[in-house]
């Protein structure tokens, strides 16, 4: 299945651009990321502190396969309702630097919204260690795609 | 590590990705990718020189001609990265829709 999000990653560079069109109003994506209940919903986290306001800030704790706990923590930098939020996002003990991420939502029509997603990391390190993470966590991932290609091109 | 950063400059333009996925298809020769586009001949060849040495394309001499095609291992090292990290997001994503539906329609 194709996939609707798209990542841009440019050489050398530290930040990531990830964008989707949802098949929502942009009221109710831009709810996902401002109500504690359903961020625990979405992103399968446990939402120990969420105070979204302006210089606000929240916690997140996930539990690894293995029963460990994975502490996430960040602040409200600014937002705009409807269009824009920009804050930091951390994980704990990891040593993988603290990232800006600037959201900007956008109505495309009564039903359907665009958000896009800049992610600033500390350095182009930072940014290609936290890009290889899911690669490495070997998260199921489609081989499918990959595949496919490999087999057309023979 | 010196391929993986190439290949990461390589998919970031659009025209060349475009390129990718035609020859992914088949392998093709500069003028049947180049009658894809609109830009000139020169461009094309500039986008095929990029792919090539990110080793991405392979050429292959077919008779009088040179023919393109897919290098599997330059393909692997942007899925590597690129894909998971995707593939991540775009699952995260769908939750979060049909979370939001779900919300939606109790409304």
């Amino acid at each position: 299945m194709e996939l609707k999000t798209n990542v841009i990653a440019e050489d050398g560079k530290q930040e990531i651009l990830i964008t989707r069109t949802f098949d929502l109003p942009v009221e109710l994506l831009f709810k996902a990321y401002t109500e504690s209940e359903i961020i625990e919903q979405w992103m399968g986290t446990k939402v120990l502190k969420f105070d979204f306001q302006k210089h606000g800030s929240f916690q997140f704790s996930t539990s690894d396969p293995k029963g460990n706990q994975i502490g996430f923590n960040g602040t409200i930098h600014d937002f705009t309702t409807n269009q824009k939020i920009i804050r930091t996002f951390e994980m704990e003990n990891m040593p993988f630097g603290v990232q800006l991420e600037i959201y900007e939502f956008e109505k495309l029509s009564e039903n359907t919204s665009r958000l896009k997603q800049n992610v600033i990391y500390q350095s182009v390190n930072h940014r290609d260690q936290n890009l290889k993470l899911p690669f490495k966590q070997g998260i199921n991932w489609a081989h499918n795609r990959l595949e496919e290609i490999l087999t057309k091109s023979k | 590590m010196k391929l993986r950063r190439d290949v990461f400059q390589a998919i970031a333009d659009p025209t060349r990705r475009t390129i990718i996925s035609l020859v992914a298809l088949q392998a093709l020769t500069p003028t049947a990718i180049a009658e894809n586009f609109d830009y000139s001949r020169q461009t094309i060849s500039k986008h095929i020189q990029i792919l090539t040495e990110c080793e991405i394309l392979e050429q292959e001499q077919k008779g009088r001609e040179i023919y393109y095609h897919l290098n599997p291992n330059g393909m692997k090292e942007i899925a590597e990265f690129i894909e998971p990290f995707r593939k991540l997001w775009d699952d995260r994503f769908n939750k979060l829709e049909s979370v939001m539906k779900n919300y939606q329609s109790k409304k």
